[in-house]
């Protein structure tokens, strides 16, 4: 699957420019990356990649780079 | 029922602690000069023997001074807790200690939670978490447990009305399993346990977390007990678990365990009965302040903190998990409260 689908969703999710850069975000890193918006972006990766997240891993989910790992847990295989 | 933070019996959990938060005291006095300062004031100084020892710092302290560890440009979040007076405390955590936080709460909870994120109803409105600027005690209290579960249903509507309609469609839905029920302890009543019954709705497969007190639910003289037996009765919701914690230890939580009644500590949190008059730590079953000593501030000096709050020690390495549990009785009246602070019964 392609990375650029992880990109939109944090985007989306974090209200961003389409053409933001999201591979250096870290949770609470930006202002908009607070916990409401973690939530969003938690469902909004669960409904596009069809995965199940446990509390532990919300938790864990704290940059795009730790994104990409959960769902490569999960069998989502992102590359560019 | 599998748990990784209720293990230590006391003896062990005490002396694990004792070494953890003397190193912690350690660390603070370096990093921290006011709080250094107030130890040294307090004449602080003789090494610690055991936990009871330990030099407190009175909760309030923390609406009057800045009191945090770690330089300025490594504080990632500010909590604030707004108390009865309308003064706020303020504490300050750094990456690290925020990511702790989250992670001994997680692992706390998911004692009686399981691993697996629930459908959850939360007993508050969505808007008391809508503005990003200014949350709430009680935004920041349902914002904090939001992680735990999925697809939210936020049950009361813009006037605090419940929606029975959407809570109806929620159990339809998620009613036949497991699902997480997270709301202030006068809010559940008031606005779930009434509706439920009314409505004859089944609650039977609810796990429900709530915290806050019992003053608002005095007046209809509904306590623990009656809480647990009512909504067990007329809800057939019987996995209820309280628990105590503040914004000056956040993460640290006291949990209510299976067999109801009685808060239990986790294995890196424990609390103290003192005496009011003599600051002495009270036997079991005399009740006194509550000190709350936690091993997860590393960003500000809140390890050991007499709160103002009244409780009693029910038993020790004699429950359904080991170490101390407790019951919390309700806040020491306000004359009282202020004479404490006066006198300033901190350290040795």
């Amino acid at each position: 699957m392609e990375l650029q689908r992880l990109r939109t969703v944090f985007r989306t999710a974090l209200e961003l420019p389409e053409d933001a850069e999201v591979e250096s975000l870290e949770y609470r890193g930006i202002e908009r990356w607070d916990s409401l918006a973690h939530m969003s972006l938690v469902a909004a990766i669960e409904d596009d990649f069809g995965v199940m997240l446990d509390t532990d891993e919300v938790i864990d989910l704290s940059s795009f780079d730790r994104a990409r790992q959960i769902l490569e847990k999960h069998g989502v295989v992102l590359t560019d | 029922m599998l748990t990784e933070v209720f293990t230590l019996r006391q003896a062990e959990k005490e002396a694990r602690l004792r070494d953890e938060l003397v190193e912690l005291v350690a660390h603070h006095r370096r990093n921290c000069p006011p709080y250094d300062q107030i130890l040294a004031a307090l004449g602080a100084e003789r090494e610690p023997a055991t936990l009871a020892d330990l030099p407190w710092l009175p909760v309030r302290l923390f609406k009057t001074r800045k009191l945090a560890s770690v330089p300025d440009d490594q504080v990632i979040r500010v909590l604030t807790s707004s108390g009865t007076t309308g003064d706020v405390s303020r504490i300050h955590l750094d990456r690290e200690a925020a990511a702790t936080q989250s992670r001994m709460l997680a692992r706390t909870l998911g004692t009686v939670l399981g691993p697996r994120r629930l459908p959850m109803v939360v007993v508050d409105r969505s808007g008391v978490v809508g503005d990003r600027r200014s949350y709430s005690a009680r935004g920041a209290g349902a914002l904090g447990m939001v992680n735990f579960g999925r697809d939210h249903l936020w049950l009361l509507d813009a006037d605090d009305r419940p929606d029975v309609a959407a809570l109806k469609d929620f159990l339809a839905r998620h009613g036949d399993a497991p699902f997480l029920i997270f709301g202030f302890t006068f809010m559940v009543w008031r606005y779930l346990y009434e509706v439920a019954r009314d409505h004859g709705l089944d609650l039977s497969q609810g796990i429900l977390v709530h915290s806050g007190g019992w003053k608002k639910l005095v007046d209809q003289a509904v306590d623990n007990a009656e809480f647990r037996r009512r909504l067990g009765a007329d809800t057939g919701l019987t996995r209820i678990h309280n628990f105590y914690g503040m914004v000056e230890q956040i993460g640290t939580v006291f949990l209510e365990g299976p067999d109801g009644g009685s808060l239990y500590c986790p294995d890196f949190a424990d609390v103290i009965i003192r005496d009011p008059v003599t600051w002495q730590e009270a036997p079991v079953g005399r009740p006194g302040l509550i000190e709350v000593i936690s091993n997860l501030p590393t960003s500000y000096p809140g390890n050991v903190l007499l709160t103002e709050d009244l409780g009693v020690v029910h038993g020790v390495d004699d429950g359904h998990w080991p170490g101390k549990r407790f019951g919390v009785l309700g806040r020491l009246p306000r004359a009282e409260a202020r004479g404490c602070s006066d006198t300033y019964p901190g350290g040795r």
